[in-house]
């Protein structure tokens, strides 16, 4: 490897051909400011347009001022990053950006998370020289994203997430010059959209262009209300992040902080997803088991692989770009349908309360669930089975907002019934967790054997796509994983193709999957703290004394007072579900 | 934003189809492919993006993102008698301005938009290589130069059919 030598503010540094002056700077601890430059070296993503120029540094011998981002280092280049042009410059460039840009920071949702924010902060710009005309913009409300594109600075990162590594294609720039904009084409509603709503434009987004539907005002309301009980369910991925609302190291574990918060925060019955997550691998594995079983006596008929279907932006994405395929996907409920479903059923009528006075909340790392809530099939007469979601920063806000010190609570554990879970439920929140889960389950009650170790340490890790064979006792089963929706549409191809013969695959909508959430703490492109979550949940997985889900005691009672058996007409009832076409066909007229 | 919808025929669709294999479906000849496409329907509307889309593999967005960033593409049909006024520099010291603001006036719509009844549409083009007939406009395969405001009502009642 060719290695180069030059000098950034009179320190020298050596690097290898091809790295940007951006990266040599960041070796030698120099931390030049970007905007628009996003990168997120583990998933592989990076956004360089050298669009936003805040990043510009003096290049000896060079007239104009270089993007450090977009610029190769060259043997013996002399590099100052903080020269008076440069520094100049680089104001000139944020009041700029700032003069279209509206000046509502006291109420913005991003405001304290915003990026162009701490620019204008450690720019220590205090007056906005330009004055002009504003760019405005319609808003755009849809179940889980909000677009204020008055906000907008054009860095394209959103671009990047929507069409490279989600392929969603949702969003795109239009027109050009001052009337450009980012939007869904012809510049329909992101509703109107094929948008999964898998949130992660919202993560990179750098100011408050782009947030989620905030139902916190809601939530407020209802828990004020004597005359409903309100009733919250967590999932697995939110304990291992909201303690990054409150100033904790990442990977810190706040299950217990948490239960105690929201039992203050007034919540009737503190529940836990994990419970339905356990509901889910019943079901999803039996039918799994169901499944091979048939394949194994030679129908040719059956259905393989089984998709997970816990991600509704996943579920979304291939109503709109595979509805051929829809009869492939376990027709399983999410975790958080099938806790609404069971909550608003067999829970509302154990504690005798009508469904309409009963509210079911979820907090969960995504906004895809904000979505989910809504869809027609999981509401009965208009009721339904679960309310409203709010995101993992949400919950964060409301414990400031209700002068909660979250730090210093003692832990509590979750109510029972529907607040019991094992060590299975926990790990949904990592990608490779829902398929581990399942074949903790699915191995024994195939093999009616014990496992001896539950640890599928050959399914865990950050690869975009993943691939491993378990041996079920003399039956190789072979098991696929995709995060990030990209990765997801490659082996979605790969099957159609025939190309491969998974047995079962699990797909996250989200790099990472949940951990790294539409919904979860903004992490400014810090991917190591994604590592620091997947941890966390591992950790929680391993502490538990019930780790498979078959043996989650409430969940065995639940199917010997309610349910019957997995695939029950009654589970099939309340547990399962059924999808869409919403491939958007081209009119032909004969 | 588009606000016509149109029902593509099949012959229509298998046409773009055909464009669209004769660059091998290269998401990198979009701007070719659209080129072509428009010159075969004039224009290029919601649901001929969506077929270039299908078969590119290039996302609605992006393709609608290429369409609104070049003017040379439209997505509203051209009239009877597309109306060009050259903007060109020659054109343009010379008031090419004040007559396309006559023409705008007269039909009562903007650049790149049609009149109601189709008849007439309006663009702008850079240099038609007549600067010494300045200000030039286009009707057509007409070209009428050396035009003045006051000529803009004359000509148009030239096509009164």
């Amino acid at each position: 490897m060719e290695m180069i030598r030059l000098t950034i503010d009179k320190k020298t540094v050596e690097v290898k051909k091809g790295t940007t002056i951006l990266a040599a700077a960041e070796s030698i601890g120099i931390h030049i400011p970007t905007l628009c430059y996003l990168n997120m070296g583990d998933m592989n993503i990076e956004n360089k347009p050298g669009g936003c120029r805040v990043c510009v540094v003096e290049v000896e011998g060079r007239r104009n001022l270089a993007p450090s981002c977009a610029t190769e280092c060259l043997p013996d280049m002399v590099v100052h990053t903080h020269s008076m042009r440069v520094l100049n410059a680089r104001k000139t460039v944020v009041q700029l950006i700032l003069s279209d840009h509206p000046f509502d920071c006291l109420v913005c949702a991003k405001s304290g998370n915003c990026e162009l924010q701490d620019l204008a902060i450690r720019l220590g710009i205090r007056e906005v020289p330009f004055v002009g005309e504003q760019s405005t913009y319609r808003e755009d409300t849809s179940p889980s994203i909000i677009r204020d594109v008055d906000k907008c600075i054009m860095c394209r990162r959103c671009e990047v997430m929507c069409n490279e590594v989600q392929t969603v294609g949702v969003l795109s720039a239009i027109n050009r010059g001052f009337q450009s904009v980012v939007a869904p084409a012809f510049e329909m509603n992101l509703d109107h959209s094929v948008c999964t709503y898998c949130g992660q434009c919202v993560n990179v987004c750098p100011t408050g262009a782009l947030t989620e539907v905030d139902h916190s005002n809601q939530l407020i309301n209802d828990l004020a209300n004597p005359d409903k009980v309100v009733v919250v369910q967590t999932a697995p991925a939110v304990r291992a992040a909201l303690g990054e609302e409150f100033g904790l190291e990442p990977g810190s574990l706040v299950t217990g902080k948490m239960t105690t918060a929201l039992r203050e925060l007034g919540f009737d019955y503190v529940f836990d997803t994990d419970f339905a997550a356990d509901l889910t691998i019943m079901e999803e594995g039996s039918e799994l088991l169901e499944r091979l079983s048939q394949h194994l006596k030679g129908d040719p008929d059956v259905k393989l692989p089984i998709l997970t279907s816990c991600c509704p932006a996943w579920v979304k994405f291939f109503e709109h770009n595979f509805p051929e395929m829809k009869d492939i996907p376990s027709t399983a409920r999410s975790p958080q349908q099938m806790f609404g479903a069971i909550a608003k059923t067999y829970f509302a009528d154990k504690i005798k309360v009508d469904r309409k006075k009963l509210i079911v909340v979820s907090i969960m790392p995504c906004v895809a669930k904000k979505y989910e809530c809504t869809r027609d099939e999981f509401k009965t007469e208009g009721n339904p089975d679960v309310d409203y979601s709010i995101s993992t920063r949400e919950l964060g806000h409301l414990i400031k907002r209700a002068n909660i010190d979250f730090v210093s609570l003692p832990d509590s554990d979750f109510d029972t019934p529907l607040g019991e879970s094992t060590g299975a439920g926990v790990i949904f929140g990592a990608t490779g967790g829902v398929i581990e889960a399942a074949v903790r389950t699915a191995y024994e009650v195939h093999t009616g054997k014990t496992l001896e170790s539950v640890d599928f340490k050959q399914l865990r890790g950050l690869e975009g796509i993943r691939s491993a064979t378990v041996d079920f006792d003399g039956l190789p089963i072979n098991i696929g994983i995709a995060h990030g929706l990209g990765n997801a549409r490659k082996l979605l191809e790969d099957i159609k193709s025939g190309k491969n013969t998974y047995h079962a695959i699990e797909i996250m909508a989200c790099p990472g999957g949940c951990i790294g959430g539409g919904g979860q703490p903004y992490i400014h492109g810090d991917t190591s703290i994604l590592k620091a979550r997947l941890k966390a949940i591992y950790a929680e997985d391993a502490g538990k004394v019930l780790r498979k889900s078959h043996e989650n005691p409430y969940i065995l009672k639940l199917y010997e007072d309610f349910l019957g058996k997995p695939l029950s007409e009654k589970s099939h009832h309340l547990l399962h579900t059924h999808y869409f076409d919403r491939k958007k066909e081209v009119f032909i007229e004969e | 934003m588009s606000s016509i919808k149109i029902k593509l025929k099949e012959k229509d669709v298998a046409k773009i189809i055909e464009i669209c294999d004769s660059f091998n479906n290269n998401p990198r000849d979009l701007v070719n492919v659209l080129h072509r496409v428009q010159g075969e329907f004039g224009y290029l509307p919601a649901e001929v993006q969506e077929v270039v889309s299908n078969q590119l593999k290039v996302s609605l967005a992006k393709i609608y993102g290429v369409v609104t960033f070049y003017s040379f593409f439209t997505m509203i049909p051209r009239g009877k008698h597309p109306i060009s006024v050259c903007t060109g520099t020659a054109c343009y010291v010379r008031g090419a301005e004040k007559v396309l603001d006559e023409f705008k006036k007269e039909l009562n719509i903007k650049v790149g938009e049609s009149t109601a009844d189709g008849k007439f549409s309006l663009t702008c083009l850079r240099c038609v290589g007549a600067c010494g007939l300045a200000p030039v406009v286009q009707i057509g395969e007409k070209t009428y130069g050396r035009m003045a405001p006051d000529d803009v009502k004359r000509i148009l009642k030239e096509y009164a059919d």
